[in-house]
């Protein structure tokens, strides 16, 4: 009887704390996973495309800051780009705050593997399509822009939602450079209320939630991206 | 009006075209005929600039170019009068037919969107798909796609307009819906130049015939000529070949 009575008090402390700490895990996660994912992933968008297409076209000195740039990126580790950035150039003189500095490294991270991903797709597109431009009467960089590059982000789509997903899981790196994150925040309550798994493992659920409403929102834009080859636009 | 002189091409070490020269007339529906690996189609793609010839003159309309040495912006300018059917129909898959057709003349040639769309929707009427102008390259057979790349070429209002082998993706059937487009465009006067295979449309819709074989021109005459009273033994073989797989020679 006794012993029933203390489970109970257990399960109902743990529950407090679950049902307690999921707003307040749920909140830096709207607040900052959500906005740092958008904002970096936007910008890696624009620098992936910008670093694919100068390969693409085979623009001198270009080519090789962009070779450079995604060998240096993909040849080190997250963390240590985050440390570098965060810990490291303050004593250069370059003190950059912890969400901007966060933002700087994820966008950085992301535009060097886009970019080989929208490189691989822009070379994907039938030659025909570019000598089919020429001969309507268009330049290079009208048929670019209006027929290759539009193939070209349909086929590179799902991978590209795939590094999208990644980088909401990469996110929880921030904590170490002092973004309260969600994962900072389940840090400071396991600390307080002492129960590891069972905060790890909600955390863990919330951005299994984050990463399903990504999934299905890729789903749909694939969809829609198919409408070339049904009817209507 | 097209006048071509001694067009040379080598890919590495082997010569594919070796000095053709070629003249075509306002009106004129020129077939190029001859066996694959003739150099047939790198003529064509020469002549408009897809492959860079190694050496040759052209003359279009009055205005002299030298193949290997034109600039860019000249090139454009040449494409602008011109207009080329590919033999995989190349046409834009992310646009509709529609948009296929108005492309080159709202995005390269700056034309208002009403009137691009007005000229497209006529073009796309003419080849019979006035019931297609929002299908996408995809959703169209294959018959049909070249009639909307005929379409495109034609829209433009091109002075001449080059044929690369354009009914040889295609199955029979479909064959015979694109070359009565190609017959319905040269009754009304277009001047075309047509690199086929298919010999019933050069007997009986092209006015003359160039025959080509390992880089250079066989035989150019009428059609007439050509196929009633040709001149050389290697055309007279081409010809003999032609009707025993055509089953016409017992």
């Amino acid at each position: 009887m006794e012993g029933k009575y203390l489970t109970t008090m257990i399960d109902a402390r743990l529950w407090g704390i679950l049902v307690d700490s999921f707003t307040k895990i749920l909140i830096p996660g709207l607040t900052l996973t959500i906005p740092l994912t958008a904002i970096a992933f936007t910008l890696g968008l624009i620098i992936a495309t910008i670093t694919a297409l100068v390969q693409f076209a085979n623009v001198k000195v270009l080519k090789q800051i962009a070779r450079f740039y995604i060998w240096v990126v993909r040849g080190t580790p997250l963390l240590v780009q985050l440390f570098v950035v965060f810990y490291g150039l303050p004593h250069a003189g370059f003190l950059i705050e912890p969400f901007p500095a966060a933002v700087l490294v994820f966008s950085l991270n992301s535009g060097a593997y886009c970019a080989e991903t929208i490189r691989a797709a822009l070379e994907s597109v039938p030659v025909g399509q570019m000598e089919a431009g020429y001969c309507v009467g268009m330049s290079y960089l009208q048929i670019i822009f209006r027929i290759i590059l539009p193939q070209a982000l349909r086929t590179a789509f799902p991978p590209l939602s795939n590094s999208l997903i990644s980088m909401v899981k990469d996110t929880s790196l921030a904590a170490n450079i002092t973004v309260a994150e969600m994962f900072m925040v389940t840090q400071r309550i396991v600390a307080r209320t002492y129960e590891p798994l069972a905060l790890y493992l909600e955390v863990a659920l919330i951005y299994l939630i984050f990463s399903t409403v990504l999934t299905k929102l890729q789903n749909m834009g694939e969809k829609k991206l198919n409408s070339y080859g049904h009817k209507g636009d | 009006m097209l006048e071509i002189k001694n067009i040379k091409k080598s890919f590495g070490s082997t010569e594919v075209l070796k000095g053709v020269d070629l003249s075509v007339e306002k009106g004129d529906v020129v077939a190029i005929l001859g066996p694959s690996g003739s150099g047939k189609t790198t003529l064509l793609r020469c002549i408009n600039f897809l492959e860079t010839a190694d050496d040759g003159t052209m003359v279009l309309d009055g205005q002299n170019y030298h193949l290997n040495t034109t600039s860019k912006k000249e090139i454009s300018a040449l494409r602008k009068q011109t207009g080329f059917v590919f033999q995989n129909y190349n046409l834009f898959l992310n646009k509709t037919a529609l948009q296929n057709v108005t492309e080159g003349l709202i995005i390269g040639r700056k034309m208002p969107k009403e009137e691009a769309i007005a000229i497209g929707k006529a073009a796309l009427d003419k080849v019979g798909l006035s019931d297609r102008y929002d299908y996408y390259p995809r959703q169209l057979s294959g018959g049909q796609q070249q009639r909307v790349a005929i379409a495109r070429a034609m829209a433009t209002n091109p002075k001449i307009i080059f044929f690369d082998e354009p009914t040889s993706a295609l199955d029979p059937e479909l064959t015979g819906e694109v070359l009565a487009v190609m017959r319905q465009l040269a009754r009304e006067g277009m001047t075309m130049l047509v690199v086929t295979h298919e010999m019933s449309f050069a007997r009986t819709v092209s006015n003359k015939v160039v025959l080509m074989e390992d880089g250079v021109v066989v035989e150019s005459g009428s059609s007439k000529d050509f196929f009633e009273n040709p001149k050389e033994e290697r055309t007279k073989t081409f010809l003999r070949n032609l009707s025993e797989s055509l089953g016409l020679v017992d």
